[in-house]
């Protein structure tokens, strides 16, 4: 070939810094009004995720003798610890969100091969480690203290939540997740155990015990469709996965209301909406077509609700999401766009004798 | 599903048109340049052969290289004047390699050669004109520059119902055709009857983007009176593709590795129309086209009227020439030209526009790893999978891009505009066709060898038996002989 650029010769202004930037964008409302909520732990904890994940991040690349630059400021690392920043306890001492932003960025993204080469989402896999290894810390919710408020530590107590080992037990609550399933262990029903815990316009407005971002449903919600609007997801994985809990959810809660939550709570509650618009719509582990993306979130959708129900934990988006991630390469194998002039099967579409038909 | 979505065009993209630095500009005839510089081959098939020789006088319109074998065109004069020059010269060629060229001088005059104008041309029979297209040299205009008498001929063989006009135009900055449908509408519509009586086709759709509702109007009135439909169709690229336009004009899909006559479709472009309604009623055979000179480098955009042959360096000059060094000179679209090595290069058959873009309009950062966002997917009109092909190509593993459909990729370059990560996808399709061609050739060449290796072989087993076998005779002969010999020793 010779030495000619090729064409196109021209190109459309987007990179992928604009991407992460404008998925960033979307999350802007609902971290604010976080911090609003949980004061200032919750700012020093997203701070100390983001700190961690990009040192971790240059440093990787330093190891592998590549430049970090390029790396650090196509966002991705940011974004990884934000979104993991979202789905911790706002109260999680400092060495959570620093080891859990370091597993997201070197463990599951840097050793799979770095940016675009990792199976798991990198947010929801350092969630499930946590959890798994730390599960005390993990589930230490915190009723909401607007940082405005009367009961919202000052900046000297909450330093000392974050980075000097709890002094806040006073304040836990369960979530509302968390809640039913202690409820029901004990032998409560949904009947007896919901009324006076569960107000839904709560949980719209993230007033409800429960992680950083994952609370403000509605303020989620305008952030996803603002994606959606800007073309940078599509609405297949979203839709089906909200789909995925709210139809087994209100079938199960129609058959039989004291055991099982109808589709409103489970909607707002836990990580759905953060789970339906930003996490299975993560370009590197969903699957590549519209059909497929569908199938990945129907899948997401439905494995929560299984967790949420019949599992050991009370919430069930990053197993869920984990697991359908595993899933991605096979879908992808299966569910392919058909070709033009060739069926669904890959063969040559037949010819029409054109006089006949017409 | 599939039935909502028949007539819904797939994929695409919608580039910055930049169509209004030229779409206002009326046609205009670039003043006749000194020199002419007519490569033989300009279209798809065998190259031309001259029939003039250096130091001949020429007419504008006489034929100067005639076709040769059954997929060829023959090539004109452009103007009139004297053949100064037959040999290699630099071609508008992707491989940049040098072409025969004939180098014709102009005498100023312009004086066109005598011709046979017909009183009625519809009068004339089908196969009369496909001979007259043919022998106009006519090529596909929107660029493909197939001969346009052997489509002709094949739609009517094969009893092809339906005909198309692309007057898509999806390509960026490109206006030449816009104008052309908006100044000549009543030449097109002429080209188009003929087309129509030629193959004897059932119906015709002419399918113009609805970005251009000048041209639209302008057909449309054109067309009042006839049976020839104009249908507004979606702006997007690369709704030029033809088979893209008959997807959404009638809703059918040509068959992978077909043509569209295998479903009762003729495609041309509405320059192609132009050309032939030129030809057959007025006699005069393809000796100019229209050009678009444009890009952001260009002081005054334009659309010309150009001798075929013109090269492009005249065609910058008369537009005013450059306002800043040109980051790169393109012949045709930016979606599929190709660059421009150079200036003295000239405009042939299936130019449609010369660019000069600066580096804001190209716009191409270094490369940045996949993250699968599937934004090429969406964007590939053809329902391929980008990523995984290019994916694949990184890997060596061609059989395994075969396999996803690189055979189908129609280099469209929608993937490659739309990635975010700026990853050269159309380049590494590119890349991989050519290697795949390289390999069926050297296939070829090696059963070819492998034959005539077969064939020495054999005839050398040949030879070596025959040779055993004339000495078994001789030894059979000599000991006979001699056993004779022996026996009439003893019993003497
Ligand atoms: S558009 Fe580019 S980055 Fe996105 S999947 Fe395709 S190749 Fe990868
Ligand atoms: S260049 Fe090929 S793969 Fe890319 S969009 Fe066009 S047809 Fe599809």
């Amino acid at each position: 070939m010779s030495q000619l650029a090729h064409s196109p010769h021209a190109h459309a202004p987007v990179s992928v810094g604009k991407v992460m930037a404008t998925v960033m964008l979307a999350l802007v409302p609902a971290t604010v009004f976080g911090f609003w909520l949980y004061g200032w732990p919750a700012i020093f904890l997203w701070t100390v995720c983001v700190a961690a994940a990009l040192l971790g991040e240059a440093a990787t690349m330093q190891l592998q003798g590549r430049p970090a630059r390029p790396a650090l400021l196509d966002g991705s690392a940011l974004l990884t610890a934000w979104l993991l920043a979202l789905s911790l306890p706002p109260w999680a001492p400092w060495w959570i969100g620093a080891i859990g932003s370091l597993f997201a960025v070197v463990v599951t993204k840097q050793v799979f091969g770095g940016l675009g080469q990792n199976v798991f989402n990198p947010a929801m896999a350092a969630r499930v480690m946590l959890l798994i290894s730390f599960p005390v810390e993990m589930t230490l919710w915190t009723a909401p203290a607007p940082i405005t408020g009367l009961h919202a530590p000052g900046f000297a107590e909450a330093w000392r939540i974050t980075f000097g080992g709890g002094a806040w037990d006073a304040m836990t609550s369960a979530s509302l997740l968390g809640h039913v399933k202690t409820e029901f262990t004990r032998g409560v029903d949904l009947l007896s155990s919901l009324p006076g815990y569960y107000v839904p316009h709560d949980s719209v407005w993230g007033q409800r015990a429960g992680s950083l971002g994952e609370t403000s449903a509605l303020l989620l919600l305008f952030g996803g469709l603002y994606l959606i609007a800007r073309r940078i997801v599509t609405w297949h994985a979203p839709v089906a996965m909200l789909l995925g809990v709210a139809v087994p959810a209100l079938i199960a809660n129609t058959l039989a209301p004291a055991h099982y939550l109808g589709p409103l709570p489970h909607l707002l509650s836990g990580g759905i909406v953060l789970g339906a618009f930003f996490i299975a719509t993560d370009p590197v582990t969903s699957p590549n077509t519209a059909t497929g993306q569908f199938i990945f979130g129907l899948g997401c959708g439905l494995l929560t609700w299984i967790i949420r129900t019949w599992g050991g934990y009370p919430e069930g988006v990053a197993f869920a999401v984990m697991l359908m991630n595993a899933t991605t390469p096979m879908i992808d194998l299966y569910v392919k766009p058909r070709i033009y002039g060739r069926n669904r099967k890959g063969q040559s579409l037949p010819a029409a004798p054109s006089k006949k038909e017409a | 599903m599939n039935l909502l979505n028949r007539f819904q065009p797939r994929g695409g993209v919608h580039p910055a048109g930049r169509k209004d630095l030229s779409a206002d500009r009326p046609i205009r005839a670039l003043p006749l340049p000194e020199r002419l510089f007519v490569p033989l081959q300009q279209h798809v098939g065998a190259a031309a052969t001259p029939v003039v020789a250096v130091g001949d006088q020429v007419l504008k319109g006489q034929l100067i290289a005639a076709g040769q074998g059954t997929i060829s065109a023959p090539v004109h004069a452009p103007t009139s004047g004297r053949v100064v020059a037959l040999g290699d010269y630099a071609a508008p060629h992707p491989s940049g390699l040098p072409v025969p060229t004939l180098t014709l001088e102009s005498d100023g005059e312009d004086r066109w050669s005598d011709a046979a104008i017909p009183a009625d041309p519809f009068a004339l029979a089908p196969d009369e004109i496909a001979r007259r297209v043919g022998a106009a040299g006519i090529v596909g205009l929107g660029g493909a520059a197939f001969p346009s008498a052997v489509k002709l001929n094949i739609s009517r063989k094969s009893g092809v119902d339906t005909l198309i006009i692309n007057g898509g135009e999806c390509e960026p900055y490109l206006t030449c055709d816009d104008r052309l449908m908006r100044e000549q509408a009543e030449g097109i519509v002429a080209g188009i009857r003929l087309i129509h009586h030629a193959v004897g086709t059932q119906r015709a759709l002419v399918g113009i983007e609805d970005n251009k509702p000048e041209a639209i109007a302008a057909m449309r009135a054109a067309a009042l009176g006839t049976d020839i439909q104009v249908v507004a169709v979606p702006a997007m690229y690369p709704m030029g593709w033809d088979k893209q336009l008959t997807r959404a004009l009638i809703g059918k899909e040509v068959p992978a590795g077909g043509r569209s006559a295998d479903i009762g479709v003729l495609v041309h472009n509405v320059a192609t129309a132009y050309a032939v309604h030129q030809a057959v009623a007025l006699g005069r055979p393809l000796v100019s086209r229209i050009v678009t000179v444009s890009g952001g480098a260009v002081k005054t955009p334009c659309n010309l009227e150009v001798p075929i042959g013109t090269p492009a360096q005249d065609l910058f000059d008369y537009c005013g020439g450059f306002t800043a060094p040109p980051a790169r000179l393109v012949m045709g679209g930016p979606m599929m030209g190709h660059e421009l090595p150079a200036t003295h290069i000239p405009v042939v058959k299936g130019t449609s526009g010369v660019l000069a873009l600066t580096h804001a309009e190209i716009g191409r950062p270094e490369p940045a790893p996949c993250i699968r966002c599937s934004t090429c997917v969406r964007a590939c009109p053809v329902g391929l999978l980008p990523l995984e092909m290019a994916t694949r190509i990184r890997a060596a593993d061609l059989d395994a891009a075969i396999g996803l459909g690189l055979k189908d990729c129609i280099a469209c370059g929608s993937c490659s505009y739309v990635c975010p990560a700026h990853i050269p996808l159309v380049h590494y399709f590119n890349y991989a066709k050519g290697e795949l061609s390289a390999r069926e050739r050297a296939k070829l060449k090696q059963e070819a060898t492998k034959k005539l290796a077969d064939d020495r072989s054999a005839r050398m087993e040949r030879i070596a038996r025959e040779r055993e076998e004339a000495a078994a005779r001789r030894r059979a002969a000599k000991e006979a002989a001699e056993a004779a010999k022996k026996a009439a020793e003893v019993t003497a």
